[in-house]
């Protein structure tokens, strides 16, 4: 059980506050209800490139990092398709500090040709780094693709191009900040070895006076129902064949999402989860294989992706994970399996919930998702979910005009094994 | 209104008085070492069994890691399966790792369970067998797993600057090819298990909430296992390439190039290692440092450029490595130079240096948060021989550390004729 006390200021900005006093420690997280979902589609990338922005100075403060650091304190921040963090650990007593930063980067950043330069090309090879120059790289740029012909869930954080990236200008960067960097979009979490009071009188005096600014009100095309099997097949230079599935699934606030959160575990869940016990070591199809679903906020995908032993065809492969989701269609799984996914979740839940970081995190995401006090409740949503709910969401999902299917065929072969 | 152009007061985190909390310890009637923290707000338990087997200890390459690997594979009673089962079940985790000369086998559970999980840890250490299909098994996605990783240029990259820095034969440089993985048999696993876990030096580290009596469950389940075999110290010494740039084409379509710069460096022990501690923060070790500030943020040749010592018991490398646009690692490795020479040539000012300082000492504060951080550094002391004067000396360097001091150790490291210097595509 997660305690906090949650206020909202008069411009709009929703506060909670999570006090631990076995720590020196305070974190101050800044989330913002904007992720890459919010972007338009000949401009992908950008949340995620104005979150790199983000340290580029603000209206009064020239350095983000450096002030921080000076307090003894250490950050960083992430975007993912719905949203996007910033987050901070310093030494409590040094708490302030955090407030003055994350408010004047609230109220306005520098907007400074430079910076937008450097991160740019930093951005760039990121780009490189991980979708690129690596083997696989661009597999879910594929996958999203086709999975979704609507819904900006389509393109990847990073973005859908690297041009995307490369043509971003001053004036599209000022255009996002005032449109979804206000208090009126965002949720300010502090925890620690801090009280309530002095989080009210902090948070006053440092983000009361920002502009509250207009509720951005979303308005994305959601996916409508897929109505026929979606297939690609692709070539490249990688030594293995893989193969990847994937499902539509429900919005994450939908009861249904814990079902399939559950199916993922039976599914791909750890070494004595179905498809590894099967595929990987009774028959020897796959060398490795995974399952699990994207856990966005608008309905997501559930996945399964493996790489294939060499000398397994991919349509061999395909056929064995079908029979294994035919089992899941067809029986019940027993209670013990039941049980087992349950006591994983429990376990899961209470290791997250030792880094002061996570709370923190999670209660701002909860916050986003409409309501802190889910922190508290989730557990008990995991426990209620039966054998016949999971067997009623496996044929429901795990029909072939819901899926999307992407063979990946190695045009090398590994060396001296021809 | 406040005045948003002046920063809040701070307390200098210099000025901050770090304790390590204490630990728990004590023996088992075989002569093992328990170190323990009993605490922490969730009902959850880590416990570790560090055990000298790593790969330091084999004389076939990759014997001690698949040993490591396989041990939750398959004993006389149970198969891989039950093993892991009787594990999940409860939403426990078991892991294993393999260093060069420890291993490691860890458990993460629910405080609950504890006491059930235990005694499987103890059949899996005293009674695995290594059955030759879970071998077969192992070796077959091993060697696909690498044939991917061949292909990745940080992969290869780090593998190569460890061979340099140490040799190929030395455990810290040696790596492991399709060739090693092809020959290793049941045999040498059992071999290997027999002489360095059946007869181990074994050492036990535990936090979280622990169970009233934890100490009497550790003596039932372990107190009469062969834990306190005295193993020879392992000594090899280390031998430099003669070479010292290298640039490898390992992909004609790669778009980056993995730099790596690095130079032998002496461990913990030496009087110079936790004064460079600090220089190398400075140099490339956080957001701030000289490293990123340059050739990120100011030329953005890279996503991120970062320095470190490794962290080995023995004899260790001071490495700076990044991923940068196949067109710029030439200028990246300038750049890098170019900092060397600065640090050399100028005194720090007093500004940068205390913010390396508080920023050291607010980190050092926030990763000593909690038991299962605490247990981790009593951990790292232990296993390289140190105790918690070296970590309070660590501070005291932090704290004390001069701005010619660190001129002077740059003058004697930062020499770029002293460093490999690998780019891989």
């Amino acid at each position: 059980m997660i305690k906090y006390e949650k206020f909202v200021l008069e411009n709009g900005l929703r506060v909670i506050v999570h006090e631990d006093k076995s720590t020196p420690m305070a974190v101050l997280d800044v989330m913002y209800d904007v992720g890459a979902r919010d972007e338009e589609p000949h401009r992908t990338g950008f949340a995620h490139l104005f979150e790199h922005l983000m340290f580029g100075g603000s209206i009064n403060i020239e350095s983000y990092d450096e002030p921080l650091q000076m307090a003894g304190g250490e950050n960083n921040a992430y975007t993912t398709n719905d949203l996007t963090n910033y987050y901070l650990q310093i030494p409590a007593e040094n708490i302030e500090t955090g407030f003055w930063l994350e408010s004047d980067r609230m109220l306005s950043l520098g907007f400074n040709e430079n910076s937008l330069d450097v991160q740019r090309k930093v951005v760039i090879e990121e780009f490189k780094e991980h979708y690129i120059n690596r083997p696989y790289g661009n597999v879910w740029h594929k996958l999203r693709e086709l999975a979704y012909k609507e819904h900006p869930y389509k393109w990847m954080t990073i973005g859908k191009e690297l041009s995307h990236v490369e043509n971003a200008q001053l004036q599209d960067v000022k255009d996002f900040f005032f449109k979804h960097y206000t208090p009126c979009n965002a949720i300010l979490v502090v925890a620690g070895n801090i009280t309530v009071s002095q989080v009210k009188e902090l948070a006053e005096k440092w983000f009361g006076d920002i502009p509250s600014g207009d509720k951005y009100v979303r308005n994305i095309p959601q996916e409508p129902v897929q109505k026929e099997p979606q297939f690609l097949e692709i070539e490249a230079e990688v030594p293995l064949d893989a193969l990847y599935k994937c499902w539509h699934i429900s919005t994450r606030l939908d009861k249904r999402y814990y079902v399939a959160d559950m199916i993922t575990e039976i599914l791909g869940g750890g070494t004595s989860s179905r498809l590894f016990q099967s595929l990987v070591k009774e028959q020897q199809l796959f060398s490795s294989i995974q399952c699990s679903h994207l856990g966005s906020i608008d309905a997501g995908l559930l996945y399964i992706d493996g790489k294939l032993i060499k000398g397994i065809s991919i349509e061999e492969g395909e056929k064995a994970i079908s029979g294994e989701l035919d089992k899941m269609k067809t029986e019940k799984i027993s209670e013990t399996e039941l049980q087992k996914i349950k006591n994983k979740t429990e376990s899961l839940l209470a290791f997250e919930d030792i880094s002061l970081m996570n709370r923190a995190n999670s209660l701002a995401n909860y916050e986003l998702l409409g309501d802190a006090d889910l922190m508290n409740k989730e557990l008990l949503l995991y426990h209620a979910v039966t054998a016949d709910d999971i067997l009623e969401e496996c044929r429901r999902v795990f029909v072939d005009t819901n899926c999307s299917t992407l063979y990946y065929r190695s045009t090398t072969s590994m060396p001296d094994s021809e | 209104m406040p005045d948003r152009k002046i920063a809040p007061p701070i307390k200098d985190a210099i000025e901050f008085n770090i304790a390590l909390n204490p630990c728990t310890r004590f023996s088992l009637s075989n002569g093992a070492p328990v170190y323990y923290i009993n605490d922490g707000a969730e009902e959850v338990a880590m416990i570790e069994f560090v055990f000298d087997a790593g790969n330091s200890y084999e004389n076939k390459n990759g014997v001690a890691a698949t040993t490591n690997y396989l041990i939750k594979n398959g004993t006389s009673k149970k198969n891989a399966f039950e093993i892991t089962e009787s594990f999940e079940y409860f939403g426990a985790y078991l892991s294993r790792a393999c260093h060069n000369e420890t291993t490691t086998i860890t458990l993460h559970c629910l405080s609950k369970h504890l006491k059930e999980l235990l005694p499987v840890i103890r059949e899996l250490i005293t009674d695995s067998i290594f059955p030759e299909d879970e071998l077969e098994i192992f070796q077959q996605n091993s060697i696909q797993r690498l044939s991917v990783n061949l292909l990745k240029c940080d992969f290869v990259a780090n593998r190569l600057i460890d061979q340099y820095l140490y040799g190929p034969q030395h455990p810290y440089g040696k790596v492991s090819t399709k060739e090693d993985i092809e020959a290793l048999n049941q045999e040498d696993l059992t071999a290997f298990f027999s002489q360095f876990y059946l007869n181990a030096k074994c050492r036990i580290f535990s936090a979280g909430k622990l169970p009233a009596d934890f100490e009497q469950l550790l003596e039932k389940y372990f107190g009469d296992l062969s834990f306190n075999k005295d193993l020879p110290a392992f000594m090899q010494n280390r031998e430099l390439a003669t070479q010292k740039k290298y640039r490898i084409n390992n992909d004609e379509n790669g778009v980056q190039g993995a730099v790596r710069i690095a130079r032998p460096f002496p461990n913990r022990h030496h009087p110079d290692f936790k004064k460079v501690s600090v220089l190398n923060t400075l140099f490339g070790g956080y957001f701030s440092s000289r490293l990123m500030s340059n050739i990120r943020e100011e030329k953005g040749y890279t996503y991120g450029i970062s320095s470190h010592l490794q962290n080995h018991i023995g004899d260790t490398a001071w490495i700076i490595s990044t991923e940068a646009g196949k067109d710029v690692c030439e200028a990246t490795i300038e750049e890098v130079h170019k900092e060397m020479k600065l640090l050399r040539e100028e005194l720090i000012d007093a500004e940068e240096l205390l913010l390396v300082k508080n920023y050291m000492m607010g980190v050092n504060l926030g990763h000593l948060d909690g038991p299962f951080h605490v247990i981790a550094r009593w951990k790292s002391l232990i296993l390289n021989n140190l105790d918690e004067h070296y970590f309070y000396e660590s501070l005291n360097t932090i704290k004390t550390i001069s701005a010619e001091e660190l001129q002077e150790l740059s003058n004697k490291y930062l020499i770029p004729e002293d460093f490999f210097e690998l780019v891989v595509i």
